[in-house]
C-alpha cells in the first residue's frame, strides 16, 4: 500500500509519484475519471497497475492517496 | 583518441569488472551502463541509491553531511549545533563555500562550528542536559541568532537521546525556532537520505510558522529559488537574472538564506528548483499543501539559461516574458564574446564528470556551449529519477556510472583518456598525478560563481586555465617513461 502523490502535468495528464521508489510515471488511463466518480484501476506508462478506492468526486490535485499495487511487477 | 563505440564501451565495463569477486561483480555491473538515448526510463539500464559494497572506495557522504552540510548549514542566521562528538562538525566546517552577507559571529554564523563535543560521559549518561545547557549558552553569547537547529551525529540515535523534547522545551524558553533534525550519519546509503530528513524537518518545524498570517505583502511575481547553495556566489548570479526579468525573489534556499525567508516561502507563486535531488521533497510538499507549482531550471551555460528563462517566463504574463527576452538580449554580446574567446581553445575536448546532486547533468550544456563533449558522467547519490533526466542530456554510447568506486573511476579514465575531469577533492590529486587536468566541481575549485551569465564567463575561463595549462607537459607519469614511449614509437613505425 504505497502512498502516491498525484498531480496533473501541463498536458492535463495524471502524474504518479511514489517517493519511496523514485517512481515518477504518467498514468495512461484511469478507470473512473468523471466529475462525480474518480478512482479504480490506474494503468501507468511503464505497464504497472495500481488501484485506488473509488471516490464520489474528483480529488483536489495535487494530493497524496493510498494505492494498492495490482500486479507484482518487476 | 576517438570516441568509443557502444560495443567498446560495454567491453570496457566488462574488463573493469573482471577484478571483482563474483558477488561484487554482479552488484557493480548494475551500476555501470552505456547511455542509450532511446531508453525512456533509466531503471532499464542502471540501478542507483543502493548500499555501497564493503571494501570498495566509495566517494559518498553520510546523512549528517546531507542535512548539516547541504540543506541546513547555509541558512546563515541560525545556529546549527553539530550534536555529538566534535569531529563531524569540525572537519566539515566551512568547506562548502556557501557565501553569505553578514557579520560572522554577530548576526550570521555560516562558517562557525557549534558542537556539543560529546565525551564518554555523555555517551554513558546521555547528552540531553548538555544540549539544553548549550542552547542557553548560545542565547547568551549570540543573542542575534534567529533560531537553532540540532544536527544529530551517529551517537545520538545509538544512545536514544530525546532531542525533540529538549527542542520543544528550549523553544518555549528562548522563544525562537529550535529544530531537531534526526540526520544521524548511519541512516540511509548516502547523503541523499540526509537531504530528505532535512526537508522533512523544515516541513514539520519551519514551514507552517506563518500559516494564517497574511501580513506579508505579496505580488503576482513572487518566486522562491530552491536548491541553490550559493557556492562561490552562485545564487547571487542566478538571482540577478530573475530579478532583471521582473520577478521578485522572496526566498533563497538555502545559500545566503535566512529562516524568515523559509517561513515566507509558502506565500510565493512559483518555486524554482535548481538542485532537484536535495530539495524536490519540500517542493512537492508545498505543491500539495499550498498549491504552489514548481519547475526545474538550469542556469549553467547560455543555451540552458535562455531555455530556462523562457520556461519560467511562460508561467507568468507578457511583461515577464518580454523581460526574459530582454535579459537574454542584454547579455548576448557578453556571452558571445566568452564563447568566441574560449571555444577555439576548448573545441573538441572531452570531459568526464563524477559529482553529486544536479551537476552530472546540468553542466553538460555549459560544456557543449564551449564546444566540449561530456563522455562520462555519474552521480554519487543520485536516484533513478536523476538518471531518467540524464539519459537525454548525454550522447549515445557514453559511460554512465553510479556510485563509482575509486578503482573503476581510475580504470575508466585510463582507457577513455579524457582531456578534463570534473570531480571532488578526493579524486583531484590522483588524476593530477596521472597527468590529467582536473577541476573540482563540488566547490568550483575555490572559484565561482558558475551559475548565470556572469558565472559562465568564469566557468569558461577556469576550464581554459586548467586544460591549457603548460604544467601538464611537465608532469612525469610513471608509466609514460622514456622507455615506454620509445616502445610506442617503435610500434607505430
Amino acid at each position: 500500500m504505497p502512498s502516491v502523490m498525484l498531480k496533473k502535468n501541463a498536458e492535463g495528464k495524471l502524474v504518479f509519484y511514489v517517493p519511496k521508489k523514485d517512481l515518477e510515471e504518467v498514468a495512461e488511463s484511469v478507470e473512473f475519471d468523471s466529475p462525480d466518480k474518480w478512482g479504480g484501476e490506474v494503468l501507468l506508462s511503464d505497464g504497472s497497475k495500481y488501484y485506488f478506492e473509488p471516490m464520489n468526486e474528483q480529488p483536489d490535485f495535487p494530493v497524496t492517496l493510498r494505492a494498492k499495487r495490482l500486479d507484482s511487477g518487476e | 583518441m576517438a570516441a568509443l563505440t557502444k560495443e567498446e564501451t560495454e567491453a570496457l565495463i566488462q574488463e573493469v569488472l573482471e577484478v571483482y569477486p563474483e558477488q561484487a561483480r554482479k552488484d557493480r555491473a548494475k551500476h555501470l551502463a552505456v547511455n542509450d538515448q532511446s531508453l525512456e526510463k533509466s531503471n532499464k539500464c542502471i540501478t542507483s541509491n543502493r548500499k555501497s559494497q564493503p571494501g570498495v572506495m566509495t566517494i559518498r557522504g553520510c546523512a549528517y553531511a546531507g542535512s548539516k552540510g547541504v540543506v541546513w548549514g547555509p541558512i546563515k542566521d541560525m545556529i546549527h549545533i553539530s550534536h555529538g562528538p566534535v569531529g563531524c562538525g569540525q572537519y566539515s566546517r566551512a568547506g562548502r563555500r556557501n557565501y553569505y552577507v553578514g557579520t560572522t559571529g554577530i548576526n550570521t554564523f555560516g562558517t562557525m562550528n557549534f558542537t556539543s563535543d560529546f565525551t564518554e560521559k555523555d555517551i554513558v549518561f546521555g547528552g540531553d542536559k548538555k544540549l539544553a545547557k548549550i542552547m542557553h549558552e548560545i542565547e547568551e553569547l549570540f543573542p542575534l541568532n534567529k533560531g537553532i537547529s540540532i544536527q544529530s551525529e551517529c551517537p545520538i540515535g545509538l544512545i536514544g537521546d530525546d532531542i525533540e523534547a529538549v527542542a520543544k522545551k528550549a523553544n518555549k524558553e528562548i522563544g525562537k525556532p529550535v529544530v531537531p533534525v534526526r540526520c544521524e550519519g548511519f541512516r540511509g546509503v548516502s547523503q541523499s537520505l540526509g537531504h530528505h530528513i532535512a526537508n522533512d524537518a523544515i516541513r514539520d518545524w519551519v514551514l507552517e510558522n506563518r500559516d494564517g498570517d497574511e501580513t506579508f505583502a505579496t505580488t503576482p511575481y513572487d518566486v522562491a529559488v530552491i536548491g541553490d547553495y550559493n557556492i562561490g556566489g552562485d545564487a547571487w548570479a542566478s538571482r540577478t537574472l530573475l530579478e532583471e526579468m521582473g520577478l521578485r525573489v522572496v526566498a533563497q534556499w538555502s545559500g545566503d538564506g535566512t529562516i524568515a525567508e523559509m517561513e515566507k516561502t509558502p506565500k510565493v507563486k512559483l518555486n524554482l528548483i535548481h538542485c532537484y535531488r536535495s530539495m524536490n521533497y519540500i517542493a512537492r510538499h508545498m505543491e500539495e499543501k499550498y498549491k504552489i507549482p514548481w519547475i526545474e531550471y538550469n542556469f549553467f551555460g547560455p543555451t540552458k539559461i535562455a531555455e530556462s528563462l523562457r520556461k519560467i517566463a511562460a508561467l507568468f504574463d507578457e511583461t515577464i516574458q518580454a523581460g526574459a527576452e530582454k535579459v537574454i538580449a542584454k547579455y548576448q554580446a557578453e556571452y558571445d564574446a566568452v564563447i568566441a574567446k574560449y571555444k577555439p581553445r576548448l573545441q573538441g575536448k572531452r570531459v568526464m564528470l563524477y559529482v553529486g546532486g544536479l551537476r552530472p547533468r546540468h553542466v553538460i550544456g555549459a560544456y557543449e556551449d564551449l564546444g566540449m563533449e561530456v563522455v562520462g558522467t555519474g552521480y554519487e547519490f543520485g536516484h533513478n529519477d536523476d538518471y531518467d533526466r540524464t539519459i537525454k542530456e548525454m550522447g549515445n554510447a557514453t559511460l554512465i556510472y553510479d556510485d563509482v568506486t575509486g578503482y573503476e573511476f581510475e580504470e575508466f579514465v585510463k582507457r577513455v583518456q579524457p582531456d578534463l575531469i570534473g570531480s571532488g577533492i578526493k579524486e583531484k590529486y590522483i588524476f593530477q598525478k596521472m597527468g590529467i587536468p582536473f577541476r573540482q566541481m563540488h566547490s568550483w575549485d575555490y572559484s565561482g560563481p558558475y551559475h548565470g551569465y556572469d558565472g559562465f564567463a568564469i566557468f569558461a575561463r577556469d576550464m581554459d586555465m586548467t586544460l591549457n595549462n603548460p604544467c601538464w607537459k611537465q608532469v612525469k607519469v610513471p608509466w609514460k617513461t622514456a622507455e615506454s614511449s620509445n616502445v610506442a614509437v617503435a610500434a607505430s613505425a
